[in-house]
């Protein structure tokens, strides 16, 4: 069909004004596409990095177990009833198994086990309730990204090393390299060293919880062996719902996803989302209509020369693919323009980890330049068929006595 | 001429009804001739007497509402589309009364074009017959001249060597001379009349010029729809 391409090709080409003026349509187009991606992009990004950004995406938890149901006795009366859920007390063992079962999942980037329990810290007689979290040496800043937040020391954890908050090492009056006891609630004991700060703007990891290794962790609790829940990070986020709805169909554990706890966020940002796709969506309703009427008009002008064609032998199809193929032509011009443009204009934004307050947000990397050029090529070459096909079922001899 | 194997077109009792009912327009009223291989024939008729839609019908552009059209020993009346497309494309040249050259191409690009839009690009061999045949009109210096930088014999010129380009067997030519003045129509009289000489392509040509049509070998009056013996 390259006879078609080089028609289609003088056709766009005899009327340059109109062309450029249709490709600089589909570009501006392209151009909105592109920013409002790379701005809700980056804005969902933004707020999800300060609010949930040191959360996991899907946690993974020992079912509960079901308490044991006091039955009412006659001559008998329940004086007292107390509930305890067994689940935190016993955690998961051989988490290894799991972690193997959980890697099959090929939306997750990220799996890091986690041994969480009570405790206090204390230096002197300076005391302070803290959470204690055994982490995986080597992966301590796979779900809270303490490599970010570092103020003194290192995010690495060693046997007998700590990383706190700096709030609540100096609330202790503490630094690096300080020792000092963490115990735990059931009473064990041990002699930790400072060996990280970190300030990360969340005051329940800044002001109350203590960072140590695993091994160290499990010996303080009690709990060898075990963990108390398996964090996941994954590569979308959104798809938490679903990805945890299928790892307890799997695994039969308690799989939660953040969007439980943040479910205002959650809806938000599914809210500004769908704001983006129906701005996105106008874009190329605007596209459609623009190449459409205008490939109208040409075909319309050109209803002589097209009876003259068919007359000479061009088939239905040959006229439909010189039609179409202006249409394709100009979507793909346009919508590289309008990448080339995007990419000019958003290229000075700052990394959204790096945006000052009053700055706009925007990620050019989420600005789905491939798909808006891709949409842009395909919503063109649809917008070509309607005139295309009228122009190949035009009686030749109308056409020609026109 | 009287031979079956010199027949080339036969037409048998062509009718043509525009319309139905009571705005329904009878313009072929049961139309029957042959036209043999190598002729020039000349339609004859005044304005409106059918002329043009005999013309399309043979050209296959159009269909007959009732009758036989038989070309090559093919019945033609019921073809699809596509057949009657390749058909045309074969074996059938037109000339029209004004030239309908396609403006964005050069002289050479449109006489090429009944081969290139056959074989999806315009071949070497192509391009050199269609330059042997704008030479044999007379426009070897106006190969590369866009359609729009012709004069009016200049583009019928260009409009007779595209009907030639892919040999056809039949050339329609409607009014071919009409929109030209008096010497440009008697040079392309001329050259059509060389041209069936040298090639025995039949030639019929719709005129209402009889000065033109004493230039054919055998005339063809239609009057009202029907031919007038």
């Amino acid at each position: 069909m390259l006879y078609g391409a080089k028609m289609a090709w003088r056709y766009l080409w005899s009327s340059p004004g109109q062309t450029v003026l249709l490709i600089a349509g589909v570009a501006a187009a392209v151009f909105i596409f592109i920013f409002m991606s790379a701005l809700i992009g980056g804005l969902a990004e933004l707020l999800v990095n300060r609010t949930i950004g040191n959360l996991a995406h899907v946690s993974v938890e020992a079912p509960d177990r079901a308490l044991p149901v006091l039955v009412q006795q006659p001559g008998r009366q329940v004086l007292a009833m107390r509930q305890v859920s067994t689940r935190a007390r016993l955690g998961l063992s051989a988490p290894a198994s799991w972690e193997k079962i959980l890697r099959e999942f090929h939306e997750v980037e990220t799996i890091a086990p986690k041994l969480v329990g009570g405790g206090v810290l204390i230096r002197g007689d300076v005391t302070r309730q803290v959470s204690i979290n055994g982490l995986r040496p080597g992966h301590e800043s796979s779900i809270i990204h303490f490599d970010r937040g570092m103020v003194a020391g290192s995010a690495l954890l060693r046997g007998d090393g700590l990383l706190i908050g700096k709030k609540l090492a100096d609330d202790l009056g503490i630094g690096v390299g300080r020792t000092l006891t963490l115990r735990a609630d059931d009473g064990n004991e041990t002699s930790l060293t400072v060996s990280g700060l970190f300030s990360l703007g969340v005051s329940q990891l800044d002001e109350n919880s203590a960072f140590i290794e695993m091994g160290t962790a499990q010996a303080l609790l009690d709990r060898p062996g075990r963990v108390s829940v398996i964090e996941i990070r994954l590569a979308d986020l959104y798809a938490a719902p679903a990805m945890a709805r299928r790892i307890h169909a799997a695994t039969g554990l308690d799989a939660t996803p953040w969007t439980d706890t943040n479910e205002e966020l959650f809806e938000a940002l599914k809210a500004q989302g769908n704001t983006g796709s129906i701005l996105k969506v106008f874009a190329m309703i605007t596209v459609v209509i623009g190449v459409a009427s205008a490939l109208m008009l040409t075909t319309f002008r050109r209803r002589s020369e097209i009876g003259i064609m068919r007359a000479f032998g061009a088939k239905r199809r040959f006229i439909l693919y010189v039609f179409v193929l202006q249409g394709s032509l100009i979507g793909l011009a346009g919508g590289l323009a309008g990448a080339v443009l995007a990419i000019a204009a958003l290229s000075p934004f700052p990394p959204i980890d790096q945006v000052q307050p009053g700055q706009l947000p925007v990620d050019l990397r989420q600005g789905a330049i491939g798909l808006a050029v891709l949409l842009t090529t395909l919503g063109a070459t649809l917008a070509a068929l309607l005139p295309a096909r009228s122009a190949s079922r035009l009686d030749p001899v109308d056409a020609i006595q026109q | 001429m009287s031979q079956n194997h010199d027949q080339l077109l036969v037409v048998t009792d062509v009718h043509k009804v525009f319309g139905s009912e009571e705005t329904a327009t009878h313009v072929l009223k049961g139309i029957s001739f042959t036209l043999y291989r190598g002729e020039m024939v000349a339609l004859i008729g005044a304005s409106g007497s059918g002329k043009s839609t005999l013309l399309n019908i043979l050209g296959t552009l159009a269909r007959p509402s009732a009758g036989q059209v038989m070309m090559l020993g093919k019945d033609l009346t019921d073809a699809d589309d596509e057949t009657l497309t390749d058909f045309r494309n074969h074996h059938i040249g037109f000339v029209f009364q004004f030239h309908h050259l396609l403006p964005e191409f050069t002289a050479l690009e449109n006489v090429v074009f009944p081969t290139a839009v056959r074989e999806g690009r315009e071949r070497t061999t192509a391009k050199e017959r269609g330059t042997a045949l704008l030479t044999l009109v007379g426009l070897d210096d106006r190969l590369h001249y866009r359609a729009t930088q012709l004069s009016g014999g200049q583009k019928q010129r260009v409009a007779i060597a595209r009907a030639l380009m892919n040999q056809p067997e039949l050339v329609l030519a409607d009014e071919p001379t009409g929109n030209l003045d008096r010497a440009s129509a008697l040079q392309v009289m001329e050259l059509l009349a060389d041209i069936n000489a040298e090639s025995q392509t039949t030639f019929l040509i719709s005129t209402h010029d009889d000065q033109i049509a004493a230039r054919c070998s055998r005339q063809i009056v239609i009057q009202d729809g029907v031919i007038d013996a």
